[in-house]
């Protein structure tokens, strides 16, 4: 029999709202799953088991009172650091907050508390959300659980982990640069980067704000398009919310499991499909059969050019930094966090400096002087106002290709999961890991990631995903052609998932 | 002409982390002086775009200014802010001192 911890979201919520099981005992099943398992995954920075347990309670004493549930009311969810929880530790990944316990909570945690969803507890990620290792958290690396020697993608390491080891059916993620998407694709789960403004940031913590973006994971597309669903729709507190409610995501994905796709048109962008090399060989296979897939189902597929997509990695390594080095400003020892040499003899501003320099990690400085150097006098034109134009360039690439085609598909990332370590001494090679999603991050456009095979090219088997990319407001369609594209694979070679390794003593 | 920037050197990484208040050490400097060259030298090509006529692009959606209504809204209570602060004395966040002796 499958155990508790086994199901979807979308089948738990069905067995709670049945009284089939209680969420108490849902809850249990996942904490206990992640007592036996994440000694060896590390996917969690805190684990909140007796608040996880006491609203599990509320959800069944709510069903036994006969109060109407939430869609996923009961369903056990892990959330990403970077996301503000009243009277749970936040710390983005630093030692900076280490200890901090936010006094609110971020739009995002209130609707997913809103909706009888129980937070199991605060995944680990890259520092303040810059990275594609989760190896930038300055507490420890969270392990891929199809391999415990390699990463499980970032900035959203700990999430997608959490997701593919089975302590918890969702998890939310924040994609700044590919940060749902990539992680997701390394653990063979589904990531869905909706279109910018669709999830309010309030209560995130800023890295790059023209950029972030939170959203969901799952492990099928129908439960990532269900906790889309609670999490998506305007907020007065943040405004760059987008001000009309987004597409019916459910509807979308249940439509695309239907598995016709006859009328869709879907693009291969040229510039993501490897030709200049740079891009493994399992994961290109991968890719071109998961559109014989889709061409399977009657989509009809083009190839579509995008040549400023070729600039976007400079583009982003430039916003991004710029960003963040005006954004972790905010981080000068003085209202929340850690501070040093405080001992009366030195000034506010050395305490300052010494406060940032032993509270952040290497990448954050890193990026914190790249951005201070593209923001200075002298480089501002040539380096972020030419960035910003360059941006404009990526979004009317993508104007034009969608007057053709209603999604565009690349792989969502060159590389499988590589090896803890094998990439922390070079910034650049850990750069190149977010080429295929960059674009969308800059165009403010939504994109979903699918898994869509296993590539053995580098070791054992591990999952390659497939991206899928669509008009600003039209996450739908993301939804839609990955439900279509889950269903035609699942029915031909069975869940990706059902080849992970086993972990612990039981799985 | 996608590199022709002098390369950075230490006393300008120097000077960008104490522009950014981080009190890097002589190890540091070193590192990065390398590492911020190669990212720089990789972001430079940005410059190959012909984009003279090219608006800037700062968000995805266009934005305009919100205003919400003027009314009182509860805030969040005092302790709680204080809570989390490194420093407080007499229910305000306690700073380090802002002038020199001299000053």
């Amino acid at each position: 029999m499958t155990q508790l911890h086994e199901l979807d979201a979308a089948s738990t919520a069905a067995a709670i709202a049945s009284g089939e099981v209680s969420a108490v005992e849902v809850t249990q099943a996942h904490l206990d799953r992640i007592t036996a398992v994440d000694g060896d995954v590390r996917a969690f920075l805190h684990v909140d088991t007796e608040g996880a347990l006491a609203a599990a309670s509320a959800v069944d004493e709510q069903r036994s009172a006969g109060a109407a549930l939430g869609k996923l009311a009961g369903v056990p969810l892990a959330m990403k650091d970077v996301v503000v929880t009243k009277g749970l530790p936040t710390t983005s990944g630093s030692r900076i907050l280490e200890g901090w316990v936010p006094p609110y909570d971020a739009t995002v945690t209130r609707r997913v508390l809103d909706a009888g969803i129980v937070m199991l507890g605060k995944t680990n990620m890259d520092e303040f959300a810059m990275g594609s290792s989760t190896e930038n958290s300055a507490y420890h690396p969270t392990h891929n659980p199809w391999d415990l020697s390699r990463v499980p993608g970032g900035s959203s390491g700990g999430s997608s982990a959490a997701v593919a080891a089975f302590e918890a059916p969702l998890s939310i993620g924040t994609d700044t640069g590919g940060s749902i998407r990539q992680p997701a694709a390394v653990t063979g789960i589904v990531g869905h980067k909706p279109t910018y403004g669709a999830v309010s940031r309030y209560g995130l913590i800023a890295f790059s704000s023209s950029l972030d973006q939170a959203g969901p994971f799952g492990r099928t597309v129908l439960d990532t398009a269900l906790l889309h669903e609670v999490i998506a729709g305007p907020d007065p507190l943040d405004s760059t919310s987008i001000p009309q409610p987004g597409p019916d995501v459910v509807a979308a994905a249940r439509q695309g499991a239907r598995g016709d796709l006859a009328g869709v048109r879907v693009g291969v962008v040229r510039e993501l499909t490897g030709a200049g090399g740079g891009y493994q060989q399992g994961v290109l296979d991968s890719f071109r059969a998961a559109v014989d897939v889709l061409a399977g189902l009657g989509a009809e597929i083009v190839e579509v050019s995008c040549p400023n997509f070729d600039y976007a990695l400079a583009a982003y390594y430039l916003i991004a930094p710029s960003e963040c080095s005006s954004n972790l400003a905010r981080f000068d020892g003085v209202r929340y966090g850690l501070r040093v040499g405080d001992d009366g003899r030195h000034s506010l501003e050395e305490v300052m400096s010494l406060t940032r320099e032993q509270g952040f990690g290497a990448e954050v400085k890193r990026r914190i002087m790249i951005g201070t150097y593209a923001l200075s006098s002298g480089y501002y034109d040539a380096y972020y106002g030419q960035a910003q134009k360059v941006r404009t360039l990526i979004a009317r690439d993508f104007a034009a290709a969608f007057t053709a085609v209603d999604v565009l598909v690349s792989p969502t990332s060159p590389f499988v999961a590589f090896g803890i370590g094998e990439r922390v001494a070079d910034p650049m090679a850990m750069y190149v890991n977010d080429l295929c999603t960059l674009p969308a991050s800059l165009a403010g456009t939504p994109a979903i990631s699918v898994p869509c095979g296993l590539s053995d090219e580098t070791g054992p088997a591990l999952p390659v995903g497939l991206q899928i990319m669509a008009p600003a407001m039209a996450d739908d369609r993301c939804y839609r052609v990955g439900a279509a594209f889950e269903a035609a694979y699942t029915a031909a070679n069975g869940l990706i998932l059902d080849q992970i390794p086993q972990l612990g003593a039981v799985r | 002409m996608s590199d022709e920037r002098p390369t950075l050197t230490r006393d300008e990484v120097a000077h960008l982390a104490q522009l950014a208040r981080l009190a890097v050490t002589e190890e540091e400097l070193d590192l990065f002086a390398g590492q911020l060259d190669v990212i720089l030298g990789a972001v430079a090509r940005i410059g190959d775009v012909a984009a003279a006529d090219i608006p800037p692009t700062s968000h995805a959606v266009p934005l305009q200014n919100v205003f919400r209504a003027d009314e009182v809204r509860p805030s969040l209570p005092r302790e709680d802010i204080l809570a989390g602060a490194p420093a407080v004395e007499d229910f305000r966040f306690r700073v380090p001192q802002i002038l020199g002796e001299e000053e």
